[in-house]
């Protein structure tokens, strides 16, 4: 199902060219603030980026999606740093996908994941502001008759010091709109910022704090029914019946629908009613192919794939085989990682109007063209005939990128009652049993120390789940997905392993069980940190050597990677004993161009873990805003440990277990450490904040649980694990 | 047919008595800032006011609330924002995707009015909301501003 996602992306792609500049799009969007639709209308555009309005509120277009994780303010502070605007008179807005479509995709790509937002758009952005800047001394040197390289552009002024003359963006903006844009202008220095890389509070806050925020789940239009919804819970099953007229005359239903082959839904004046409907109606499922598929089974298939001949290469230096059969002495270990689910707060949901000319869909999404796509091939029309409108989304972790499963439910059903919006809202337990989820692998390592205790070779066989090879068929490279290897490869940009080993090897026996994966805050980082770090420990632990001084000598040649790990190790007092009955442990990795790295302190007592500290350290190059970074870097470990601690979807009889988070338990208040955040940004390129991090959080931890009780977990979660 | 008093509006509604009175808020009433996050009362994103006291509204049926209680969503915290818990989250810019938030907010209101000044020990027992974005270091933070601030208990 998800591949035809990519499918029908790539034709819609190709598809733009031939309807660029072809259609007109209102911005017909009742739930945004009167105000900013208002602004797009007839305020004047100064280019693609930026509105300025008669009273010099900037409206500032944000093509990414707000999931909490502040893109919108810190893509607005790059646009505002170039346009030298007054922050104070900022405000925002999405550009509709269709829209980017129809300007030939002038706002670039609206995918928003794996920690891209600003790291793949700061460029373009910032030039559009600066561009937008030009044109507004352009426009006050025409209008004044002074040469453009007499005047300046600051706090939303332009001033011709020589004349004493000056004026407002907003004066300007009319003529601004009509001036030829720049071809080449010229970027400031990071150091020079004013606005951007600064700690400044987010855009969005004050709606947060009253309820006024809008949430997909929240919209209401005129007319509006709702749509409750349950789906095949047997990967691979479908509907076989269900019996409509027995919940016919419940409350409030307008009607029962399937939803392509694997889902019915029950449409009904409230989703209340819908869903009360839903758990009394009487459904039969085609159970399908996987019913004796669990957990041990999946397990078993992953473990065959640890010893298997053929894998895919994403590392080799040297020759790890021969050297590890020479060596006189290796340590070996295995490991196991869990599904996960997102489990965002906000389940998923979508709003769709159908008529036989045209749909619209309102949705939380990470990406609106995907989205879009989705709507125009669930609906059957051209996709000049949709228009997808983007809400703030009430978390997002990946769920809501690649997967528009949501949308395409959502379409199918008001298909059958035309010209009526419907909201479709999954449940917790919808939510919990469609899941796209973090993928299962297990990982063998095979380590040789020499008579000294240096690391002269590793294997690392890693075996499981490929996200491409179910979601992005497109990405992989004659079979292999690169993106398992994600920290652990030997030359780019995005994650490279941080040791220098003589004899490397790391490869991939894919296995891919019929549950389907997605990409998760993370993605393969998670456990693939938790692997090379763990085992960093076991190995040092093997040498005898202090696990600092073990990974150091490894580093040499990787300064940024030990940057980041000495700064943890410093603040946390690594060379100094900790409290008594309190225990140290250290990771780093590098990921979505970052390097990252913690160290936790943790006390073990009857058994009972407590997560008393966490040191996190971060170089993403260049840093937006600090302030945001830091509560990224914070959340992270919220995701992060609650995967080590809770997270865990286990299979039985072909379907998940857990349906909702009484039996698949996050981390809470209680349990939080506290975390300082160390940022480091080196400068020279742009790495991600929002997902890195994560992968340290769990590593950290179980190094600290093994310097405290001598047991070395290497499966999560923890929970299932006796400490005592 | 039940009675209900919501921010201080006496309201009539037409509604099936086990109804959640989470769902009479969000779809009857029309106040969506209280939201749905589990329905089996194991999250807290739905947590309101009744007679002062934090409640988690989605798996209270409504006709369990009596007609003279009365019922305080985040909408009727404060009029404009400026309830001292509303003003420390702004402080201290607590919200990410901010789903969790109104619950969050309702919860740490309800615990300052019956302990104006928590300990850290108190707010792990009391404020057992899930956020997945990971705000509770400042949400923390935030109750502990708000609990200076020390108007909690006339205001709330
Ligand atoms: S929705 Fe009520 S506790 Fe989760
Ligand atoms: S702020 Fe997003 S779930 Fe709490």
């Amino acid at each position: 199902m998800n591949a035809i996602i990519s499918i029908s992306r790539r034709s819609f792609i190709i598809g733009v060219a031939s309807t660029a500049g072809g259609l007109s799009l209102g911005f017909n969007v009742p739930f945004i603030k009167p105000a900013l639709a208002e602004g797009s209308e007839t305020a004047p555009e100064i280019n693609a980026w930026v509105v300025i309005r008669p009273d010099d509120t900037v409206v500032i277009r944000i093509a990414r999606s707000e999931m909490g994780q502040g893109t919108l303010t810190g893509l607005a502070q790059l646009v505002a740093e170039e346009l030298n605007c007054d922050w104070s008179k900022v405000t925002t807005e999405y550009p509709s996908p269709a829209q980017n479509l129809a300007r030939d995709r002038v706002w670039g790509n609206f995918s928003t994941g794996g920690s891209r937002g600003i790291r793949e758009s700061h460029e373009y952005v910032r030039i559009g502001g600066a561009v937008a800047r030009e044109m507004l001394i352009a426009a006050a040197a025409a209008e004044w008759g002074v040469p453009a390289s007499e005047c300046t552009a600051r706090m939303g002024m332009v001033t011709h010091a020589a004349s004493d003359r000056a004026t407002f963006y907003g004066q300007l903006a009319a003529a601004a709109a009509r001036m030829t844009p720049p071809a080449n202008v010229t970027l400031k220095d990071p150091k020079d910022w004013t606005i951007a890389g600064k700690p400044l509070p987010r855009l969005d806050t004050a709606d947060k704090l009253n309820g006024s925020q809008v949430y997909g789940t929240d919209l209401k239009l005129p007319n509006m029914l709702n749509a409750a919804i349950r789906a095949c819970p047997y990967f691979g099953g479908k509907v076989e019946s269900f019996d409509a007229a027995a919940v016919a005359g419940m409350p409030g239903v307008r009607t029962v629908v399937q939803v392509d082959e694997t889902a019915v839904a029950v449409v009904a004046d409230t989703w209340w009613r819908a869903k009360t409907a839903l758990d009394a109606l009487p459904i039969v499922w085609d159970e399908g192919p996987n019913r004796q598929v669990t957990s041990a089974s999946i397990a078993a298939m992953l473990e065959e794939g640890l010893g298997a001949n053929d894998a895919f290469i994403g590392a080799r230096q040297g020759d790890a085989g021969t050297a590890l059969s020479a060596a006189g002495r290796t340590v070996t270990a295995t490991y196991a990682y869990p599904y996960q689910n997102h489990a965002t707060m906000e389940p998923m949901n979508a709003t769709a109007l159908y008529t036989p000319e045209r749909c619209e869909v309102w949705v939380p999404t990470q990406n609106g063209e995907a989205s879009l796509a989705a709507a125009a091939e669930a609906a059957g029309l051209p996709v000049q005939q949709c228009e997808v409108h983007k809400i703030h989304l009430g978390g997002g972790f990946g769920r809501r990128g690649n997967f528009q499963d949501y949308v395409r439910q959502a379409v199918s059903i008001a298909k059958q009652v035309p010209g009526t919006p419907v909201k479709l809202m999954w449940s917790r337990e919808e939510d919990m049993l469609h899941g796209a989820y973090h993928p299962t692998t297990r990982c063998r390592l095979t380590g040789a120390l020499d008579a000294d205790g240096n690391l002269t070779a590793l294997h690392m066989r890693i075996s499981g789940q490929s996200i491409l090879a179910a979601v992005r068929p497109e990405g992989m490279q004659n079979g292999m997905d690169p993106v398992v290897f994600q920290g652990l490869v030997l030359s780019g940009t995005e994650g490279t392993l941080g040791y220098t080993v003589d004899n490397l090897l790391v490869d991939h026996a894919m296995r891919n069980p019929p549950i389907p994966p997605g990409f998760w805050r993370g993605v393969n980082l998670n456990q693939n940190a938790l692997y090379v770090e763990c085992f960093m420990d076991e190995l040092a632990h093997a040498a005898g050597v202090d696990p600092l001084a073990f990974r150091r000598k490894l580093m040499a040649k990787h300064p940024k990677h030990l940057a980041v790990l000495e700064a943890v190790a410093e603040r946390i007092g690594w060379d100094n004993p900790p409290a008594a009955g309190v225990h140290r442990g250290l990771a780093q990795i590098m990921g979505f161009g970052s390097y990252v790295a913690a160290a936790a302190e943790v006390s073990v007592t009857d058994g009972q873990l407590r997560i008393h500290r966490i040191v996190a350290a971060t170089d993403p190059g260049h840093v937006v805003n600090p302030a945001q970074v830091e509560r990224q870097v914070e959340g992270s470990f919220v995701y992060g440990l609650s995967a080590c601690i809770y997270g865990e979807c286990t299979v039985n009889g072909g379907r998940m277990e857990q349906e909702n988070f009484d039996s698949y338990e996050v981390l809470r208040m209680a349990e939080m450490p506290d975390v300082e955040t160390i940022i480091l940004p080196s400068g020279g390129f742009w790495g991600g904040v929002g997902e890195p991090t994560i992968a340290v959080a769990a590593p950290a931890v179980l190094n600290a649980i093994f310097a405290a009780t001598g047991k070395r977990i290497r499966t999560l979660p923890l929970k299932n694990h006796d400490l005592a | 047919m039940a009675r209900l008093i919501i921010n201080g509006t006496p309201r009539d509604i037409e509604v099936d008595p086990d109804t959640p009175l989470l769902w009479v808020i969000r779809e009857q009433i029309g106040l969506t800032g209280t939201k749905y996050g589990c329905g089996v009362a194991a999250c807290g994103a739905c947590t309101i006011h009744i007679d002062g006291v934090a409640t988690r509204s989605c798996a209270l049926p409504v006709s369990a609330v009596e007609p003279d209680q009365q019922i305080t969503t985040i909408e009727g915290l404060s009029p404009d924002s400026s309830h001292p818990v509303q003003q420390a989250w702004l402080a201290l810019d607590v919200p990410q995707c901010g789903y969790c938030q109104a619950g969050m907010i309702m919860a740490a209101a309800g615990l300052l009015m019956q302990n104006p000044n928590p300990a850290d020990e108190d707010i792990n027992a009391e404020i057992t909301n899930i956020c997945r974005c990971g705000t509770y270091n400042r949400v923390r933070a935030a109750i502990k501003l708000a609990a200076k601030a020390g108007e909690a208990t006339q205001r709330g």
